[in-house]
């Protein structure tokens, strides 16, 4: 449902210059540097925000958020230290892909979960069912009567 | 006067959809048809009401009637006209309103078309589409009252909010709501089913239809709603995994999977509980998107949903519908008959493994969109779950899935040959690998599944296609003997060709545009001239203009496509003047059929030059080409002949398929 996320945004531009997300004037030189940057960007929430990432996002907030990656991008922060650093400033509901610990964990596998336990189910109620019901073979009165019908249908 | 006949309107129809909810049940419960025989008549009046309480609202909007509240806050008298109209629904009350409408228009075409159900049955069903109409009418009464006065009108409306004021708006809330809401068909049936205590084959085939159509509704919603969002919101953007749109993904998915097991059931008599429970969860999905979106628990920013009583009431349904569907499920369903043996490597097998992919993506989905919720009810912490996840854990659960969406409708009925529908396969297979190694080839060094997306995809459309033409024996016999037998063929089996192909299509236009999409942002100046892609594009300025109700800056461009001719593309930003907020009109130009030239203006830079962001987005069309495809295929599907006459009368029950084919398929 489309209609009320556009409403959202448009609250959004409300509270802040509207403008397409990441300015030019925001960009790295360095293409490479960039392009880790804008890749960051998506992993990390705007926090102010809607469920929007800060390369999606208009608030100032975001703004100061990637303009923060690059700064420790530039000063050679690994992909996983800006993240980090992100963390312990503003916790882990910064990070748009939860991380992997005990209170993400039933997130992270009841999809895989649901598949895993459904396909067991699947499994046993196929050999369960096959077990009951043994397709028995026909005995010579049925054989007499198949033939018959298929002779009656040509 | 008009405005308070359609309160009115309303008020009769919650009190036809009581007498509707109570009569006819209590009627078969006796077995007495006349009092079953009510089911229908008010079903009808019920839609007659409702659609006249919607005709007040929608006439208070197209004369802006100011004195009632909620023409006011969201119309203009300046307005163009197809916003009037649209604006309806476009604002909280008027959107229920729409919802109830629709509902009652569901439960009016079963009472017409359903003729020849089982009394019993129609009684029931109508009897629990009425349950959930009359709470949903009063829920619009008592919380979301479209026809409130005001004491003292003023002379103008506040006008609807400026993102709402596209076509977009017309067309998409009603597509969607057609969607949800027709899967209540589906629930009325299955908690009927339930209620009786018994399913045969002809329920499956009274269902599948209306699953169907909604299905047919809710993909062009969902397809129309990711375009809009994509030529509006101005950044490129077709899906943000937003909890919204979380919310009409999950019904669609339950949906798909609901579709594909009443074949089996129809076809089979197999899997009876699994499809009750399926229909029952399909709509239990739409009421969760309802409250997701109307209640304000996705936390405050949305623009019309904030009211805690609102969430409070429309919370109490969802448990009453979904707890109680569920309880009578489990007490009825351990006593509903087990049906039609079948080996793993089967057709039904197939169909089951495509249920177990489409319930976990459906829980990914699920997950993902209430885990943050639940997780800071239980302990307060915090946490944010965003596109990434979803990536993560859906990507990887569709995979296995198309994959073998090419492989199910080969093989048989019962017992399947694997090898057999390899052999048939191996040509298909061969030309999707070929796919795959022609694009590895001619994009060295770019992204690295992306060619792996297009085999896949080239896998989907041709298994397809190759699907119909081993049919009607398209390469083994003369072609005329071909065409015979593809007029013969059942619709349903060129349904199934068009929506498999529509999924393979969907799939290659996301593959391309997310991997080969070029992206330029950048200020431009006057005179300044700019090379994306194979593009040129020539900023002549902006230069400003007045609308209806609005003011426009818009920039022009000059833009060549190689040493041609040049045309001109002018993104803009519109300010309206009733709500001084701005919103992006993107300017679009198709390529090649599917390509497209994506330019959106930003802000205006202190030195005078402006933000320009400029993408082009290879294959980008097909997204939607393919929704369109996978429609027109539940469209043809719809048309097929078990549909079209009906379902069978008891003692044709045991009857089979036409003849002529060996396997009608769907």
């Amino acid at each position: 449902m489309r209609l009320p996320a556009v409403a959202a945004l448009a609250l959004l531009l409300l509270s802040a210059l509207p403008a397409g997300a990441v300015k030019p004037d925001e960009m790295l030189a360095d293409p490479r540097l960039e392009s880790r940057a804008r890749a960051l960007s998506e992993e990390l929430r705007c926090l102010v925000c809607q469920n929007q990432s800060i390369d999606d996002s208009d608030a100032d907030l975001a703004r100061d958020l990637r303009l923060l990656v690059r700064e420790r991008i530039a000063a050679g922060d690994s992909d996983r230290g800006v993240l980090d650093y992100l963390v312990a400033r503003y916790g882990e509901f910064v990070l748009l892909r939860p991380r992997f610990n005990l209170q993400t964990a039933l997130l992270w596998l009841t999809p895989f979960a649901v598949l895993a336990l459904g396909g067991l189910a699947i499994a046993r109620g196929v050999r369960r069912r096959a077990a009951a019901a043994p397709a028995a073979p026909l005995d010579d009165d049925e054989r007499a009567r198949l033939a018959a019908l298929l002779a009656e249908d040509r | 006067m008009i405005v308070e006949l359609g309160h009115y309107a309303l008020v009769l129809a919650l009190a036809l959809a009581l007498v509707q909810a109570v009569v006819p049940i209590w009627g078969a419960r006796i077995g007495d048809a006349a009092l079953m025989a009510t089911a229908g008549p008010t079903a009808a009046g019920q839609f007659l009401f409702v659609a006249l309480s919607f005709a007040a609202l929608t006439w208070a909007h197209v004369v802006s009637d100011f004195s009632v509240a909620n023409v006011f806050e969201n119309s203009h008298s300046l307005k163009p006209m197809i916003y009037k109209i649209s604006g309806v629904w476009g604002n909280h009350e008027g959107s229920m309103l729409l919802w109830v409408t629709i509902l009652a228009l569901f439960g009016a075409l079963v009472a017409v078309f359903g003729r020849n159900l089982p009394p019993i049955l129609k009684a029931d069903v109508l009897g629990v589409q009425a349950w959930v109409a009359a709470a949903f009418y009063l829920f619009v009464l008592v919380t979301s009252n479209p026809f409130a006065r005001l004491v003292s009108p003023p002379l103008e409306g506040r006008d609807l909010n400026p993102v709402l004021q596209d076509p977009g708006l017309a067309i998409h809330p009603p597509l969607l709501y057609l969607g949800y809401v027709g899967f209540s068909i589906a629930f009325s049936f299955a908690v009927a089913a339930l209620i009786e205590g018994r399913i045969d084959a002809a329920w499956a085939r009274w269902v599948r239809p209306w699953t169907l159509a909604a299905w047919v509704f809710l993909t062009l919603g969902i397809a129309m709603g990711s375009y809009w969002a994509y030529y509006e919101l101005g950044w490129g953007g077709w899906w943000f995994w937003d909890p919204v749109e979380n919310a009409s993904l999950m019904p669609w998915l339950a949906g798909t999977a609901l579709l594909h097991s009443a074949i089996v059931m129809e076809k089979r008599d197999a899997l009876k509980i699994w499809t009750i429970l399926l229909a029952v969860l399909a709509f239990s999905l739409s009421l969760l998107g309802t409250f997701l979106v109307r209640s304000g628990v996705l936390t405050s920013v949305h623009a019309f949903a904030s009211d805690p009583t609102r969430g409070v009431f429309i919370l109490a349904i969802l448990v009453a519908f979904i707890g109680g569907s569920l309880t009578l499920f489990a007490i009825r369903a351990p006593g509903l008959t087990k049906g039609g043996l079948f080996a793993p490597i089967s057709r039904e097998g197939a169909l089951v493994f495509n249920n177990l992919f489409l319930t976990s993506a459906c829980a990914a989905v699920f997950f993902g969109t209430l885990y943050p919720l639940m997780l800071e009810a239980a302990t307060g912490a915090k946490i944010s779950v965003g596109a990434p996840f979803f990536d993560a854990t859906f990507g990887p659960l569709m995979v296995p899935l198309l994959i073998a969406v090419p492989i199910g409708p080969f093989l048989a009925w019962k017992r399947g040959d694997l090898l057999a529908v390899a052999q048939r396969l191996a040509a298909v297979l061969a030309l999707a690998m070929a796919g795959f190694a022609v694009t590895w080839w001619a994009t060295r060094g770019g992204p690295v599944l992306a060619p792996l997306g297009v085999g896949l995809a080239l896998w989907l459309v041709l298994g397809a296609l190759a699907e119909v033409a081993f049919r009607v024996h398209l390469f083994s016999e003369a072609p005329r003997n071909a065409l015979r037998r593809a007029v013969g063929l059942p619709r349903s089996a060129w349904g199934t060709m068009f929506a498999h192909l529509g999924l393979g299509l969907t799939l290659l236009g996301i593959v391309a545009e997310s991997n080969w999409r070029i992206e330029s942002i950048l200020v431009m100046k006057p005179g300044d001239t700019v090379q994306v892609g194979r593009f040129s594009l020539a900023f002549d300025g902006v230069v400003m203009r007045r609308g209806p109700n609005f003011d426009e800056a818009v920039a022009g461009f000059a833009v060549r496509d190689g040493g041609g001719r040049p045309f001109r593309m002018e993104p803009s930003k519109r300010t309206f003047r009733a709500r001084p907020m701005p919103t992006t009109e993107t300017a679009i130009a198709t390529y090649d059929g599917f390509s497209q030239l994506y330019l959106s203006l930003g802000d205006t830079q202190a030195d005078g030059g402006v933000a320009m962001r400029i993408y082009w987005k290879p294959l980008v069309l097909l997204i939607w080409l393919g929704c369109v495809a996978m429609a027109l295929g539940g469209c043809i599907s719809l048309t097929d002949r078990r549909l079209r006459i009906g379902a069978p009368r008891p003692h044709r029950v045991a009857a089979e398929p036409p003849a002529g084919d060996p396997q009608p398929a769907e």
